[in-house]
C-alpha cells in the first residue's frame, strides 16, 4: 500500500534519512521507535510528503507520488495524519473542525459531513463538546478528536506522528484506547510512538530506527525477546525498564 | 485673555473653523485613503513574499522587487517621498497636474504599503506552522488552507498593528502643506498667521490631533474586544 524505495533526506547538510526502503501493506500496523533524533518523524512525514524526499521514491496505492504532476492533494486525502501538538484549528468548534475538510472539499453535503462528525464523536463518548472551542478540551480530547478529524475523510491509512508524547500522563491512556479500537477496526496504520506497550500489543511490525536507517524490522514477538541489532538492545534494555 | 478673544472672534464669529473643519477632512481623507491603498500593497507584498520558497524565477524576481520597495519606502522620509511624488515622480511621467491631495493620498499610500506588507506577513507568521500542515494533510490546497485556517487566525494579530499605522498615518500627513495640500495642521497655522497669535491656536491643533488618536483607540479597543469574543481562547 505504501511504499518508499531508497528514501534519503538531509537538513542543513546533515543526513536524517539514510536510503530507507519500506514496505506497509494493507491493515499492518506499523510501529516505528527509535531515539530521538533518529528520523522517525520525518521518515512518517515523506509518506504524505509533508517533508520532500530529496532521492529515492515514494509510492501510495500503486503510483509514485513524489514525481512532478501528481495530485498531492488527492493522495493526503486518503493518508490521514495525526500530530504530537493535535493541531485542531482553535478558531472554528469542534464540529467546524471535524467538516471542514469534507464540505470543502466537496466531499459532503453540509448536513452529512455533521452526520459523518456526529458518528465519529459519539464513538469517542465526545458528543457533549461537538459546538465547544478547542481551548475547551482536555489534552486527550483534543487529541482525539484530531484523530477523528482525519478519520472523517474516511482514509486508507493513518498517520500518528507522536500522538501521545505531549499529552498528561494520565490522558495518554484515552488515546491509546481509541488508536487501539481503529487498529481492530483494520485500519492501516503507521505509528511512531515511544509507547513500548502500544507497539507490542498493537504493531503487527515493528521497526527501529537510529541515525537515519531502519536497523531492525521485525514483528513484536522477536522484536522484543529476540532484538539483532546492538543498538536496539541497548535501546530496549533503557526503555523496557519504564514498562515493567 | 487677549489672545483667546482674538482666536474666538477670527474662529467663531468669523468663521474660522470652516477652515479647520476642511483641514480635518483633508487630514480623514489622505489618512484613509493611504490606508486602503496601503491595505492592497502591503496585502499583495506580503502574499508574494511567503509564496512556499520556489525555485521558479519570475516568483524569485518578485520577492526581490518587493524587498528593494520596502527598503525603499522604509528607508527615506515620507516628506521626502512626498516631494519626490510630486516634483520629480509624477511630472517625469507627464502627470504633473494631479492636484495636490491625490497626490498625498498616493504617497502615503505607497509608504504605507510598505509597512502593511511586514505587518500582515508577521501576522501570518505568527499562526501555528502546524496548522498549515493540518490542513493540507487533510487535503487542503494551499491557498484553501490560508483562506479558512491561517487568515481568520493572524487576522487577530494583524487588526492591531493595521489600527496602530492607521493613527500612525493621521499624524504623519500633518506634512503634506509641503506640496500645498490643507489639512488640519495647515488650517491651523492660517489662522495663526491671520491673527499674528499662534499660541491658541497651534495649542488647539495638539488638542484635535489628541481627540482624533484617542477616538480612534478607544474603537479599536472594542473592534478588538468583539474579535477575542469570538475567538472564545
Amino acid at each position: 500500500m505504501i511504499e518508499t524505495k531508497g528514501i534519503s533526506k538531509s537538513f542543513a547538510g546533515k543526513l536524517v534519512l539514510d536510503d530507507i526502503s519500506v514496505k506497509v501493506e494493507k491493515g499492518e500496523k506499523v510501529v516505528i521507535v527509535g531515539p530521538s533524533g533518529s528520523g522517525k518523524s520525518t521518515f512518517l512525514r515523506c509518506l504524505n510528503l509533508l517533508e520532500v524526499p530529496d532521492k529515492g521514491e515514494v509510492w501510495f496505492e500503486g503510483q509514485q507520488t513524489n514525481r512532478p504532476g501528481v495530485n498531492i492533494n488527492e493522495v493526503r486525502r486518503k493518508m490521514g495524519m495525526v500530530f504530537q501538538s493535535f493541531n485542531l484549528f482553535p478558531h472554528l468548534t469542534v464540529m467546524k473542525n471535524l467538516t471542514l475538510a469534507l464540505t470543502t472539499l466537496g466531499l459532503k453535503p453540509e448536513e452529512e459531513a455533521q452526520e459523518i462528525a456526529h458518528g465519529l464523536l459519539k464513538k469517542i463518548g465526545l458528543s457533549e463538546k461537538a459546538y465547544q472551542y478547542p481551548s475547551k478540551l482536555s489534552g486527550g480530547q483534543k487529541q482525539r478528536v484530531a484523530i477523528i478529524r482525519a478519520l472523517a475523510l474516511n482514509p486508507d491509512v493513518m498517520l500518528f506522528d507522536e500522538p501521545t508524547s505531549s499529552l498528561d500522563p494520565e490522558m495518554v491512556e484515552e488515546v491509546l484506547k481509541v488508536m487501539k479500537e481503529l487498529a481492530e477496526e483494520g485500519m492501516t496504520m503507521v505509528v511512531v510512538t515511544h509507547e513500548m506497550g502500544f507497539a507490542k500489543s498493537v504493531g503487527t511490525r515493528i521497526l527501529f530506527m537510529d541515525e537515519g536507517k531502519i536497523k531492525e524490522n521485525a514483528p513484536p514477538e522477536q522484536f522484543f525477546n529476540d532484538p539483532q541489532n546492538d543498538r536496539l538492545k541497548e535501546f530496549l534494555s533503557k526503555v523496557l525498564v519504564k514498562i515493567v | 485673555m487677549l489672545k483667546w478673544q482674538t482666536f474666538y472672534k477670527y474662529f467663531i464669529t468669523n468663521k474660522g473653523y470652516l477652515d479647520a473643519l476642511v483641514g480635518l477632512q483633508n487630514t480623514l481623507l489622505i489618512s484613509v485613503a493611504a490606508l486602503a491603498i496601503g491595505l492592497i500593497i502591503g496585502t499583495l507584498m506580503a502574499t508574494i513574499k511567503l509564496i512556499p520558497s520556489s525555485e521558479k524565477l519570475p516568483v524569485k524576481v518578485l520577492k526581490k522587487i518587493v524587498d528593494a520597495y520596502v527598503a525603499l519606502f522604509r528607508g527615506t522620509p515620507i516628506v521626502v517621498q512626498l516631494l519626490i511624488m510630486y516634483f520629480v515622480a509624477l511630472p517625469l511621467i507627464g502627470l504633473a497636474r494631479v492636484p495636490p491631495l491625490i497626490v498625498a493620498m498616493i504617497a502615503f499610500g505607497l509608504n504605507s504599503g510598505a509597512y502593511v506588507s511586514e505587518m500582515v506577513r508577521g501576522g501570518i507568521l505568527s499562526v501555528d506552522k502546524g496548522q498549515m500542515e493540518a490542513g493540507r494533510t487533510l487535503g487542503l490546497t494551499y491557498v484553501q488552507t490560508m483562506k479558512l485556517i491561517i487568515l481568520p487566525q493572524a487576522i487577530k494579530n494583524i487588526v492591531p498593528m493595521i489600527g496602530n499605522e492607521f493613527i500612525a498615518l493621521i499624524k504623519e500627513t500633518s506634512v503634506v502643506s509641503f506640496i500645498a495640500v490643507i489639512d488640519l495642521t495647515k488650517a491651523f497655522k492660517q489662522i495663526g498667521d491671520a491673527t499674528y497669535e499662534y499660541i491658541i491656536p497651534y495649542l488647539m491643533l495638539a488638542l484635535c490631533y489628541l481627540i482624533l488618536v484617542l477616538g480612534i483607540t478607544y474603537l479599536l479597543r472594542l473592534v478588538e474586544r468583539r474579535m477575542r469574543r469570538s475567538d472564545r481562547d
